[in-house]
């Protein structure tokens, strides 16, 4: 019995983990998703670059990943306000181009990112092999008399609390300065926000810069538990959707919540189902959002603020 | 202060405004009045850079504002409270004044003019912290005039402000609109409550399918026939 509470313990813990770090891939997508209404499904790429960043800051000069965050999440900053200055705004101000197609041309970023990925460092998988990778708390440690055992994996843990910092800081951005005060007005009317003096292009371009900037974080919060392959992209592209139809287009909080139950779901079907089904457990979730939560858990949410 | 000269506004490849040419002096209240469709938002919305003229010329205070990047509009002195409010709905109360004074003396001016702005709507302190989106359809109206008065404009345009609201809290708007004349802000003013509309108004102009076909003092066309008949019902 308590080696049953044990697992599931452990699994949830787990989850809860992963589900940090998903939420910050989540939000940045989202955030893109709210000021210009397109879905970046270049956002997987852009965290594998940053992954590319930290893994060579690794190896060339043993720099820390997590030191690595303070150096990739600026990289990636000004490399998404490159993408969306250069390559989607021209795109976004010919009428002609519909929106479905603008999607198209963040795919056809995504594929030439990893394309170039894999010529430059091959399709090898790679990691960084940090000294405390396999360490971890245990309870018992702490409570020697313990009934049942629980580990926390050290560098899970500091992604982790890394990552809740980071949203914690975005957080404080986008409620209390006037920059993120405009980010979240062009997302909710555009033309209003025009009006009030908000340079709505460069909040365009900020917003991809900051959605590039936390999806590297979380890049560089990966490396030291995940491998590293040009291809990854594409599967974290699929997650940050997944939990973005999840949270609700646009919502911040919804790409949060979306992001611990898509963890704590993919957890639970690794240790209930098999290794190999969470990819499936992440594909049942996203068509249950869609055909039973339209509007995600952003639309739940409001319905209780609005009181519609 | 405001002069609109032979301005022809396109939605698309449809034309909306025709040749047309109005002027708003400093201190004066200006109705443009017109039935549903005929173009007054459009109108507008080309005045504060959301719509662009294909013909014609729009200066503020001898300035070319064609010329002026739309966001710079507000710190020039020129405020828009839209039809339909156009609330921030998911901010509160207080971060929709916010957003009213991003720029310039405004921005440093922001907590005094938030005092200022919650004297005149006391209603809007108790619900500072509440979403936009859930005030009633007359709160959320004293918010969109708030967060316009909030750039502290020298010309302030109203479109449509007592749409959907109960007589009382008309005449409240109204009364408030006159205060912000009394306090020397130039007023450019759209409205279907024509009658009330014109009692305030210096002059107005009336448009038929964005053509201008009248304009008066507010007293002249309140005895106008064509008026009278098509606008006050008589
Ligand atoms: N976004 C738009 N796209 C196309 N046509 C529009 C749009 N907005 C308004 N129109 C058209 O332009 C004309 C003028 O509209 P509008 O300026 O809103 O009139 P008013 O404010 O006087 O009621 C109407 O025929 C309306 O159908
Ligand atoms: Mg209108």
């Amino acid at each position: 019995m308590s080696v049953q509470i044990e697992i599931f313990l452990q699994t949830l813990i787990a989850g809860l983990l992963l589900g940090g770090l998903y939420a910050l891939i989540g939000i940045g997508m989202t955030l893109i998703m709210g000021v210009m209404k397109i879905i970046n499904l270049a956002h997987g790429e852009l965290m594998m670059v940053a992954m590319y960043i930290a893994y060579w800051l690794f190896v060339l000069f043993h720099i820390d990943p997590y030191v690595s965050v303070l150096i990739a999440t600026p990289v990636m900053f000004f490399m998404g306000v490159a993408i969306q200055k250069y390559l989607i705004n021209p795109v976004m101000k010919v009428e002609s181009i519909l929106p479905e197609n603008q999607v198209i041309l963040t795919v056809g970023i995504g594929m030439v990112l990893s394309n170039m990925a894999t010529i430059f460092f091959t399709s090898d998988y790679r990691s960084t092999p940090v000294d405390y990778a396999s360490n971890a708390f245990y309870l018992s440690d702490y409570w020697r008399d313990s009934p049942i055992e629980l580990s926390l994996s050290i560098p899970w843990t500091v992604s982790f609390i890394l990552a809740v910092i980071i949203t914690v800081s975005l957080w404080f951005f986008l409620t209390k300065t006037d920059t993120g005060k405009s980010i979240r007005a062009t997302a909710q009317d555009k033309d209003a926000a025009l009006m009030m003096g908000v340079n709505v292009e460069r909040m365009r371009v900020v917003t991809f810069g900051l959605g590039a900037a936390l999806v590297g974080a979380a890049g560089c919060l990966f490396i030291p538990i995940y491998y590293l392959y040009p291809a990854l992209g594409g599967k974290f592209t699929l997650i940050a959707f997944v939990i973005t139809i999840l949270g609700g287009l646009g919502s911040t909080i919804g790409a949060i919540i979306g992001g611990l139950i898509l963890g704590i779901f993919e957890s639970m079907t690794a240790t209930y189902v098999g290794m190999g089904w969470a990819p499936v457990g992440r594909f049942v979730i996203f068509i249950a959002a869609l055909i039973f939560l339209p509007g995600g858990v952003a639309a739940i949410l409001r319905r209780h603020k609005l009181g519609k | 202060m405001l002069e609109v000269r032979g301005i022809d506004v396109f939605y698309g490849d449809v034309q909306v405004i025709w040749d047309l040419s109005f002027s708003v002096s400093e201190g004066e209240v200006v109705a443009l009045i017109g039935a549903n469709g005929a173009g007054k938002s459009t109108t507008l919305k080309t005045i504060s850079g959301i719509l662009s003229p294909r013909k014609g010329t729009i200066t503020f205070n001898g300035e070319d504002i064609l010329k002026i990047k739309p966001y710079r509009l507000i710190e020039m002195g020129i405020a828009h409270v839209p039809e339909g409010r156009r609330l921030f709905v998911e901010m509160t109360v207080e971060e929709n004044l916010d957003m009213g004074s991003l720029r310039g003396t405004a921005r440093k001016e922001r907590q005094r003019n938030k005092e200022m702005v919650y004297s005149i709507f006391p209603r809007l302190k108790e619900r500072s912290r509440q979403l936009a989106g859930t005030l009633s359809g007359g709160e959320q109206q004293m918010l969109a005039i708030g967060r316009g008065l909030m750039s502290m404009p020298r010309l302030i345009m109203f479109d449509e402000p007592s749409l959907g609201l109960a007589p009382i809290l008309v005449k409240e708007i109204f009364a408030v609109i006159e205060n912000i004349r009394k306090e020397g802000v130039t007023v450019l003013i759209v409205e279907q409550n024509v009658k009330q509309t014109l009692s305030v108004a210096d002059r107005a102009y009336v448009l038929e399918t964005g053509k201008m076909v009248l304009e008066g003092t507010g007293k002249e066309l309140m005895d106008n026939e064509h008026v009278k008949t098509a606008f006050l019902g008589v």
